[in-house]
C-alpha cells in the first residue's frame, strides 16, 4: 500500500500508481456566519482492489470530502482547492459535464440511507437501468433492463426480475441498500465510494452488506473509500484508515497500524468509545469529553487541543502551532501530533491500552 | 387500485349526504317565513298558510328531506290538497321562490360561467405560475428570481376587487381595448367567449399564479435538497435530466393536490370576480339568493358546490395514487 503523501506535492501521474489520489485537498464555505472549513488540506490516495477507511466525529469533513471528489458541491458556493486525481484526471476545476461522465461510471457513490437515496416514484429496475443507460446511450432498452436484473441479482436480491418491478417502499431496509449498491456498480466503477452504508441498517444486515462489498470489490477489483464512525466497520473492511479531526487529517495508516498501535490521542479516544467485540463486557466506554469543533473557528494550534488530556506536555505548541503529519518509527505511519514518539507510547501504554476494549 | 377506487367513491358519497343533511337542516330549519317574503306586503295568514302547505314547508323535516332528494333522483309531484299540483322531473331541485323559475334551469344558465371562468384562469394560473416557480427555483439567486419573487408577492397580496377594477379601468374605460367582459356560450361562438372572458381569466389567473409561483418555487428547493436528487447526480445524469425527470416529478406532486382543491372550491363559485365583471355565475347567483332567503337555490348550490369539492378530492386522491406508488397499497 502506498503511503499518502503528506506534504501537497503532486508527482506525475501514471496508470501504475494509485486510482485516486487527493494532494492538499481544501473545501471552504462560505456562510453568513463566515467561511466553514471543512476540509482542511487533506491528502491521501487508494489503490485499485485496495480499501481506504475514513473515520471521524460528526462533522469532521468525510462526508464533503467524498462529495468532492465526486464533483457534487455547487462550484458557485463552494470553495474548492488542492488536487483531486480520478485515474489521472484531475476533478477539481473540471467542468460539470465534465465530471458528469465520471460520475457513476468511473467513480459512483452509495449513501448513508437507501430509502431516501432512491427515488420513490420509479421502479428499482428501472432506476439501476437509467444509471446503466446514461453511460451506454447506445444501448437498447431491453439491455438495459437485462443488465439492471443481472445486477440486482448479483448483489443477492432473489428472483430478481420480479424485484426490478417493484418500488423501493416494497424492499427491506438491506434490499435497498443492495438495490443502491447494484446501481453503484452498474457501470463497472473504478472508484466507489461508501458514505456510511450500513449505519441504517440492523447489525445482521451490516455484516451483510460488508461482506458483498468485499465480495464484489475482489470481482471488480474497485478503490473503496469507506466513510464511518464505527471503527468495527473500519477494522472488519479497511486496508488503511485515515482518521480526521475538524477537516484535517490526524492520523494515517494501515488498519493494524491505527488500529493496534494508534498514535494520535484523538484515536485513542475514539478507540475508548468503541464497545470490544471480543473483549471485556463490563469495561467501561469512555466518550471522547467535549463536542467537536466548530469549523468556522477551529481552536488555535492544534484543533483537538481543548479536549486532548495531554494538550501542553510539549510546551506551549499545542495552543499555537497546527502539528503536521509525520511519519513515526514504523514506515507509512504518519501522525499529526506535538507529542513526541516515546511520549506517546509512554502513555498509551499507561493509560489507554489497559482499559481500551480495542476493536480488533 | 379497484378497491381503492371503490372505497373514494363510498367516502365520497358518505360526505354528500351527510352534508345535504346538514345544509337542509340549517336552512329549513331557519324561523324566518320565505312564504311571507314570496307573498309580499299586503298577504292575510290564510294565503301564507297556503303558500307554504304548497312549498311543503308545512311537512316535519324529516319529510321534507326525503322528499326533497327524491325529488333529485326520480322527480316529485307538489300539491297542495286543491287543484294545484306541479309535477317536476328528476333532477329536481325545486323552484326559486322569487320567479318560480326551476333551481335547474338556473343552475344549468349559470353553471356554465363558473366553469368557463374557472377552467380558463386555472390554466393561466397552473402553466405560468408552476412554470415561473420552478425556473426560479433553479436559477436561485438570480436577478430573475429575485424578479419572479417580487412579483408574487405583489400579486399573491392583492385582492381580486383592487387588480379587476385596475384592469377594467385600463382595459375597458381608458383605453378600449376590450369589451365589457360578458357571457356568450362556448358552443355558440368560441371567439366571442374567449373574448368575454378574458378579463376575468387575467384577474383570477395572475393572482393565483403568484401563489402557484411561490408554491412551485419552495416545492422545488425543497425537492432539490432531497437524497434521491443527489443520487441522479451521482449516477451522472446531466442536470437538464435530473431536474425534469427526477426533481420536477416529485415536486408537482403536491402542487396538484393544492390544484385540484383549489378547481374545486373555485368551481363552487368566484362572487367576487362575478360580480366584479357582471357576470352571472354560481356565486352571485347564490350570493343574491341567500339575500332573498330563496332557499331551493341556496340549498341547491350549496349542495353542488359541494359535490365539486368531492369530485375534487376524489380526483386528486387518484391522481395521487397513479403518481406515487406508495399510496397504492394503504
Ligand atoms: N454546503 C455546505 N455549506 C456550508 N457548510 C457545509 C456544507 N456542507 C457541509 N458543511 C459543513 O461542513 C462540515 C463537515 O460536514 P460533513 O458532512 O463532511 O461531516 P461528516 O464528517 O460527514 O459528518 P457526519 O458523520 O455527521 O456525516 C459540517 O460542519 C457541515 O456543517
Ligand atoms: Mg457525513
Amino acid at each position: 500500500m502506498t503511503a499518502p503523501t503528506s506534504a501537497p506535492q503532486s508527482p506525475a501521474t501514471t496508470d501504475t500508481g494509485p486510482y485516486l489520489k487527493v494532494n492538499d485537498l481544501r473545501v471552504q464555505f462560505p456562510t453568513e456566519d463566515g467561511i466553514v472549513k471543512a476540509v482542511d488540506g487533506v491528502s491521501f490516495s487508494v489503490e485499485r482492489g485496495q480499501t481506504l477507511g475514513i473515520v471521524g466525529e460528526s462533522g469532521s469533513g468525510k462526508s464533503v470530502t467524498s462529495l468532492t471528489i465526486m464533483g457534487l458541491h455547487n462550484t458557485k458556493r463552494a470553495r474548492i482547492s488542492g488536487e483531486i486525481l480520478v485515474g489521472g484526471r484531475n476533478v477539481v476545476g473540471m467542468s460539470e459535464e465534465q465530471t458528469r461522465r465520471l460520475r457513476g461510471r468511473d467513480m459512483s457513490m452509495i449513501f448513508q440511507d437507501p430509502l431516501s437515496a432512491l427515488h420513490p416514484y420509479f421502479k428499482v429496475g428501472a432506476q439501476i437501468a437509467e444509471a446503466y443507460k446514461v453511460h451506454h446511450p447506445n444501448a437498447s432498452k431491453s439491455e438495459c433492463r437485462r443488465r439492471a436484473v443481472d445486477m440486482l441479482g448479483r448483489v443477492g436480491i432473489p428472483q430478481p426480475a420480479r424485484r426490478a418491478d417493484q418500488y423501493p417502499h416494497e424492499f427491506s431496509g438491506g434490499m435497498r441498500q443492495r438495490a443502491m449498491i447494484a446501481m453503484a456498480l452498474v457501470n463497472d466503477p473504478d472508484l466507489l465510494i461508501a458514505d456510511e452504508p450500513t449505519t441504517a441498517l440492523d447489525v445482521t444486515v451490516q455484516a451483510q452488506i460488508l461482506d458483498l462489498l468485499e465480495d464484489l470489490q475482489r470481482e471488480f477489483n474497485s478503490a473503496i473509500i469507506m466513510i464511518t464512525h464505527d471503527l468495527g466497520v473500519v477494522a472488519q473492511v479497511a486496508d488503511d484508515v485515515l482518521v480526521m479531526y475538524g477537516g484535517r487529517a490526524v492520523e494515517f495508516g494501515s488498519v493494524e497500524q491505527v488500529m493496534r498501535r494508534p498514535q494520535h490521542p484523538y484515536t485513542w479516544g475514539l478507540l475508548a468509545s468503541v464497545p470490544s467485540l471480543h473483549g471485556d463486557a463490563d469495561a467501561d466506554l469512555v466518550p471522547i469529553k467535549g463536542n467537536p469543533p466548530s469549523l468556522i473557528n477551529l481552536p488555535s494550534g492544534c484543533a483537538f487541543h481543548p479536549r486532548c488530556r495531554y494538550a501542553g506536555r510539549n510546551g506551549d505548541r499545542s495552543f499555537t502551532e497546527v502539528p503536521e503529519l509525520h511519519q513515526v518509527q514504523e514506515r507509512g505511519h504518519l501522525v499529526a501530533c506535538h507529542l513526541s514518539e516515546a511520549d506517546r507510547q509512554k502513555f498509551y501504554a499507561e493509560d489507554i491500552a489497559p482499559s481500551a476494549g480495542v476493536a480488533q | 387500485m379497484v378497491r381503492f377506487l371503490t372505497r373514494r367513491v363510498l367516502v365520497g358519497v358518505v360526505t354528500l349526504i351527510a352534508i345535504s343533511i346538514i345544509v337542509f337542516g340549517l336552512f329549513f330549519a331557519v324561523p324566518s317565513s320565505p312564504a311571507k317574503v314570496m307573498c309580499g306586503k299586503n298577504c292575510d295568514a290564510a294565503s301564507i298558510a297556503q303558500v307554504e302547505t304548497r312549498l311543503g314547508l308545512r311537512e316535519p323535516i324529516v319529510t321534507q328531506y326525503t322528499k326533497f332528494m327524491k325529488g333529485i333522483f326520480v322527480g316529485r309531484t307538489y300539491a297542495d290538497g286543491t287543484a294545484f299540483e306541479r309535477r317536476c322531473d328528476a333532477p329536481c331541485l325545486g323552484y326559486s321562490f322569487r320567479n318560480d323559475e326551476a333551481v335547474t334551469t338556473i343552475l344549468s344558465r349559470t353553471v356554465p360561467v363558473t366553469i368557463s371562468i374557472v377552467i380558463g384562469a386555472a390554466i393561466l394560473w397552473l402553466l405560468i405560475g408552476v412554470s415561473l416557480g420552478m425556473v426560479s427555483a433553479l436559477r436561485r439567486g438570480t436577478l430573475f428570481d429575485k424578479l419572479a419573487i417580487g412579483i408574487s408577492l405583489t400579486g399573491a397580496s392583492m385582492q381580486v376587487f383592487f387588480f379587476g377594477l385596475i384592469l377594467l379601468f385600463l382595459l375597458v374605460y381608458t383605453t378600449g381595448l376590450l369589451p365589457f367582459p360578458s357571457y356568450t356560450p362556448f358552443t355558440e361562438n368560441p371567439a366571442k367567449w374567449a373574448q368575454g372572458l378574458i378579463l376575468p381569466w387575467v384577474t383570477l389567473g395572475f393572482l393565483n399564479s403568484a401563489i402557484y409561483a411561490r408554491l412551485s418555487r419552495a416545492q422545488m428547493l425543497e425537492t432539490l435538497s432531497e437524497d434521491f436528487v443527489r443520487t441522479a447526480r451521482a449516477k451522472g445524469l446531466p442536470l437538464r435530466r435530473v431536474y425534469t425527470k427526477h426533481a420536477l416529478r416529485a415536486a408537482i406532486t403536491p402542487i396538484v393536490t393544492i390544484a385540484g382543491l383549489d378547481i374545486g372550491a373555485s368551481l363552487g363559485g368566484t362572487f367576487i370576480t362575478e360580480t366584479i365583471f357582471g357576470l352571472r355565475g354560481l356565486g352571485k347567483e347564490t350570493v343574491e339568493a341567500v339575500g332573498f332567503l330563496n332557499l331551493p337555490i341556496v340549498v341547491a348550490t350549496v349542495l353542488l358546490a359541494a359535490v365539486f369539492i368531492v369530485v375534487a378530492n376524489l380526483i386528486v386522491d387518484v391522481l395521487y395514487a397513479v403518481i406515487d406508488p406508495r399510496v397504492r397499497l394503504s
